[in-house]
């Protein structure tokens, strides 16, 4: 069903301001832009599902434009990536299955404390 | 065998990108800390693979009417030029230092994810006495 939201200056400055952090996120980090963009989403009124689906849209062209800045410069290993992408299209399958099956909660906060883990390793070791 | 570690690190993320939690937001460092790839290449590693999943699920969004394309029109056009911008400086940073900011920035995912996880929780526990004051009525 579609909903109905109104465009107020808030929405709108929420969304170009979600598109400048995503757009660094993505670009500069080559990751992390729908972790920004979900609840930005959210906060604007959409849905979990319509925030989640439309989060996969907006990454979509950002990835594919900073994905050609990284290859022009030289970052790019097809055999690594298509290793990596055979993986990742079964681990997406198997956590879509799971994710009916799991504690969401618990694996939320299990997510939070490993990338906190790798955080700190980096930073301090 | 190094294959192998590749498509294991691939299936980590997916798992966790099929979860719908950022899968490249541990990608990334399961690329560069336990396999050794440089940070510049294991963040184009995300990008590229990212493209064919995003591609598969938003066929099924899309047949679903899930979009917002009025939300999706206003964050995407200053996202791609940022995105554009920043992958230039990105590329023009050394190894360490892009390793060291991309550091912080799983610190500061983290406790936010941490900080939501918690406020969930929180609410949750919230429903839970309200249902069993409720029952006790």
């Amino acid at each position: 069903m579609e909903e109905s939201r109104k465009t107020t200056f808030k929405t709108v400055a929420l969304s170009l301001g979600a598109g400048i952090l995503i757009g660094f996120a993505n670009g500069f980090f080559g990751g992390g832009g729908g972790m920004i963009c979900v609840p930005l989403l959210l906060l604007i009124g959409l849905s979990t599902k319509r925030a989640h689906a439309t989060a996969m849209l907006v990454i979509l062209p950002v990835s594919i434009a900073s994905g050609i800045i990284y290859i022009t410069k030289g970052f790019f290993d097809l055999n690594t990536m298509l290793y990596v992408l055979a993986g990742c299209i079964a681990g997406g399958i198997i956590g879509a299955v799971l994710l009916k099956k799991l504690n969401v909660l618990v694996t939320q906060y299990l997510f939070a404390l490993v990338v906190i883990a790798a955080g700190i390793r980096i930073v301090f070791f | 065998m190094e294959w192998l570690w590749f498509i294991l690190a691939g299936l980590a993320g997916g798992l966790l990108g099929g979860m719908g939690m950022g899968g490249g937001t541990l990608l990334i460092p399961i690329l560069t800390l336990m396999l050794g790839i440089s940070q510049h290449m294991a963040q184009s590693t995300n990008l590229i693979v990212f493209i064919p999943m995003c591609i598969i699920v938003l066929f099924i969004h899309i047949k679903n009417k899930l979009i917002d394309f009025k939300a999706f029109a206003l964050t995407v056009i200053p996202a791609i030029g940022v995105a554009v911008g920043a992958g230039f400086l990105a590329a023009d940073i050394n190894e360490k230092n892009l390793k060291l900011y991309f550091g912080i920035f799983l610190l500061v995912v983290g406790a936010s994810l941490l900080i939501a996880a918690i406020i969930n929780s929180a609410g949750k526990s919230k429903k839970q006495k309200t249902l069993k004051n409720y029952k006790n009525i």
